[in-house]
């Protein structure tokens, strides 16, 4: 729901109870059983996924941070689900989900995870920072709340060429304290750019929760520029659909942003060298997980549907580990970049030599 | 003589000056009830208290600005990058504010602040999370540029940075947090400006600092032992102020450099050692200065290649034989 007075807005309540209603909003009442099926898929894909990508970190397949996206799954495939050809999508480097609900290749995606050339960033970006310009997605970003600005600069260009779209800006709910972002919001504001910035609300930057970071209501801020804002429940993919859906609209119809907080819970970490045992209680990660997986709560919704059966779920299920698997393999399969791969892909013209104007040394080793 | 960490050598050096001087101030992300994301300051809160040792949300631009702004009014903030990297959401403050504040008062303003926090490379955290900026802030008069490669100096040099009445950008590095090393019991204090001649030797000068000391000291035993070559090795520790005198020394004596630096090549500290070698001691060399620095691209993610990007001992030897060629 959209707001744009200076009510606050209550906390909805999670999970089925409200579920059916959401369900019936149009962009869910006109899915096909198919379509919801390929949702649904989505979600037990991204977290297969991310648990074969686990598998690989302890065994020191992969370097670096992995930051798991397991627990959020609903936000990243409810808003990318209703993505058109226009709309783009920038996120931080949680952003596993994102990649895998825009529909690039698996493969690809763990082939960059442990550093390989047939990776989507050729092994140079690594698990933080994917990009697939070809599918609207803009990345992948380790700077927290640097994405943002690039995500008003999204909504800028699809106005600028006249396009009818909106960026979707993704943001943890540590990173709404970055100077960057409050800029982004009100250029966005000022110009009347079609973005949509969403914060995936999961409680917690890194060890400090919200209440420890945060004055006020996150997504209320928009309110000092005068911008619309909501907030919904991330457990729920009909819930995400159908407010994700009224704050695109508004974007790609009247060019007007707006902020959208969501929330959700990560299951996992902040990242896997996280301990995880200082800032939250084994039992309150057990509860999200009992009581509002985004995954249980939709298969619960499906199977009430009559959409999907046991059968189904197990065969979904069965189809995603081996499609992690064989990502695993494709990347153990793969090769390392060279030496020489470093300087590729720093200039444009370096990479183009045959095309280039400007004159003298651009490397100095 | 004890032995510690790195890492504990830092947080040696925070609890001592915490407890000599009320108006130190430790702050940063995650600094406290989480213990550090390296764990530097583990155990500070629960010694010293949430009035000593400050959680911060993730602003950087805010706190860090926000902790020379106290500065100017005597406190002594210690804040922590969780790593340098971040620095550049926070450019504005560090560069225009801290380093220009005592100029443009006329000298009215102090700026007693220390801003520390890992800055390497060989993590693979990619491009974003491996900056190495001492060249960038030591281009700015005003402030002073520490990289200490032990845990003494660590801890030496920290609580001078502490002491010290003008900015100091403490660079640590999360592959030295585990190293360990001697470290002097008792007030254990290294001047800011003074290097350290890590290795003597009489054929080359590798002059280095950081993690780079310790492949260039890897470097220099396999020279002794399999090329006959003897190797001096002067550890800046400070990169502004610049201990040259004590380069130019061992210049004097083994006419050849290499330096060794975790840094991308262009503007360098490398580049500011090499035209005052050359001007002040042009007559001393007997082969043109050599460096080895990082391969000159954004960090490369990829684990085995990042190795190669970066110096590494392999890389160093080569480099060396050249010089000694
Ligand atoms: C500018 C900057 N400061 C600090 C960090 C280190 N860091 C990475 S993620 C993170 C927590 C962010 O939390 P949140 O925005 O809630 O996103 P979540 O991890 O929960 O998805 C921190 C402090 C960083 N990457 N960039
Ligand atoms: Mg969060």
């Amino acid at each position: 729901m959209t707001k744009t007075s200076s009510a606050t807005a209550a906390k909805k309540p999670a999970a089925s109870a409200k579920a059916a209603d959401f369900g019936q909003a149009p962009v869910n009442a006109k899915l096909t059983a198919a379509q919801k099926i390929e949702l649904y898929r989505t979600m037990v894909r991204i977290r297969r996924f991310e648990e074969r990508s686990l598998r690989s970190y302890q065994a020191k397949k992969i370097g670096g941070f992995l930051h798991l996206y397991i627990g959020q799954e609903a936000v990243a495939t409810g808003c990318c689900s209703l993505m058109g050809a226009n709309d783009h999508v920038i996120t931080a480097y949680r952003d596993h989900g994102h990649a895998i609900a825009v529909g690039m290749d698996t493969r690809a995606l763990m082939a960059e995870n442990y550093g390989k050339v047939t990776g989507c960033s050729k092994g140079k970006g690594g698990s933080m920072h994917y990009f697939a310009p070809d599918k609207n997605y803009w990345g992948g970003h380790g700077i927290v709340g640097g994405q943002i600005p690039l995500g008003a600069g999204l909504a800028y260009g699809i106005k600028y060429k006249g396009l009818k779209g909106a960026a979707m800006a993704f943001m943890g709910d540590g990173a709404v304290n970055q100077g960057a972002v409050h800029e982004a919001y009100n250029l966005a504001a000022l110009w009347q750019l079609p973005a949509v910035f969403i914060i995936e609300n999961n409680g917690y930057s890194m060890g400090t929760s919200q209440a420890r970071s945060s004055a006020g209501q996150l997504a209320k801020r928009a309110e000092g520029y005068d911008m619309a804002w909501g907030q919904c429940n991330g457990h729920d993919l009909y819930e995400v659909r159908a407010t994700v859906d009224e704050h695109l609209r508004m974007a790609r119809e009247q060019c007007k942003p707006s902020i959208l907080e969501i929330d959700t819970y990560r299951y996992r970490g902040h990242s896997v060298a996280d301990p995880d045992n200082t800032y939250r209680t084994k039992e309150e990660i057990e509860e999200y997980r009992r009581t509002k997986d985004p995954i249980q709560v939709f298969q619960n919704l499906l199977v009430a549907e009559r959409v999907l059966t046991e059968d189904l779920i197990a065969e979904i299920d069965t189809a995603a580990r081996t499609e992690a698997d064989a990502a695993a393999d494709f990347a153990e399969a793969s090769p390392f970049p060279t030496v020489e791969d470093i300087q590729k892909d720093v200039y444009w013209e370096a990479d183009n030599p045959s095309e280039r104007k400007s004159q003298g040394r651009l490397f100095f080793d | 003589m004890p032995v510690f960490t790195y890492r504990e050598a830092i947080r040696h050096a925070l609890a001592e000056e915490l407890e000599r001087d009320a108006n130190v101030v430790i702050m940063g992300e995650e600094v406290a009830q989480f213990n550090g994301a390296y764990k530097v300051t583990e155990g500070l809160l629960a010694k010293f208290g949430d009035k000593r040792v400050v959680d911060t949300p993730i602003t950087e631009a805010g706190f860090i600005g926000a902790g020379i702004g106290a500065s100017m009014l005597g406190v002594r903030p210690v804040m922590e990058l969780m790593f340098w990297s971040f620095y550049s959401v926070a450019f504005d403050q560090i560069l225009n504010n801290a380093a220009n504040v005592r100029y443009m008062s006329g000298g009215q303003i102090s700026c007693p602040i220390v801003i520390r926090g890992p800055a390497n490379g060989g993590t693979n955290v990619g491009a974003t999370h491996s900056h190495t900026p001492e060249n960038v802030l030591a281009n700015h008069p005003g402030v002073k540029v520490v990289v200490p490669s032990t845990a003494a100096d660590a801890k030496g040099l920290l609580k001078s940075a502490i002491r010290d009445n003008d900015p100091v950008f403490f660079l640590e590095n999360t592959l030295l947090y585990g190293e360990k090393g001697e470290v002097p019991e008792g007030e254990h204090i290294v001047p800011l400006g003074v290097a350290d001649i890590k290795r003597t030797g009489k054929d080359l000068t590798i002059v280095t600092y950081g993690r780079s000391v310790l492949h260039s000291l890897k470097a220099a035993e396999i020279l002794e032992k399999e090329h006959g070559a003897s190797v001096e090795i002067v550890d800046l520790r400070t990169i502004r102020p610049l201990d040259i005198d004590t380069v130019l020394k061992s210049v004097a004596k083994t006419h050849r450099v290499l330096i060794v630096e975790e840094q991308k090549p262009f503007a360098s500290v490398g580049t500011q050692l090499s035209y005052m070698i050359q001007r002040e001691a042009f007559d001393e060399l007997d082969a043109p200065i050599h460096r080895l620095a990082t391969v000159d691209a954004p960090a490369i993610y990829s684990p085995p290649v990042e190795v190669e990007q970066l110096p590494n001992a392999q890389r160093v030897l080569k480099a060396a034989l050249e010089v000694l060629a």
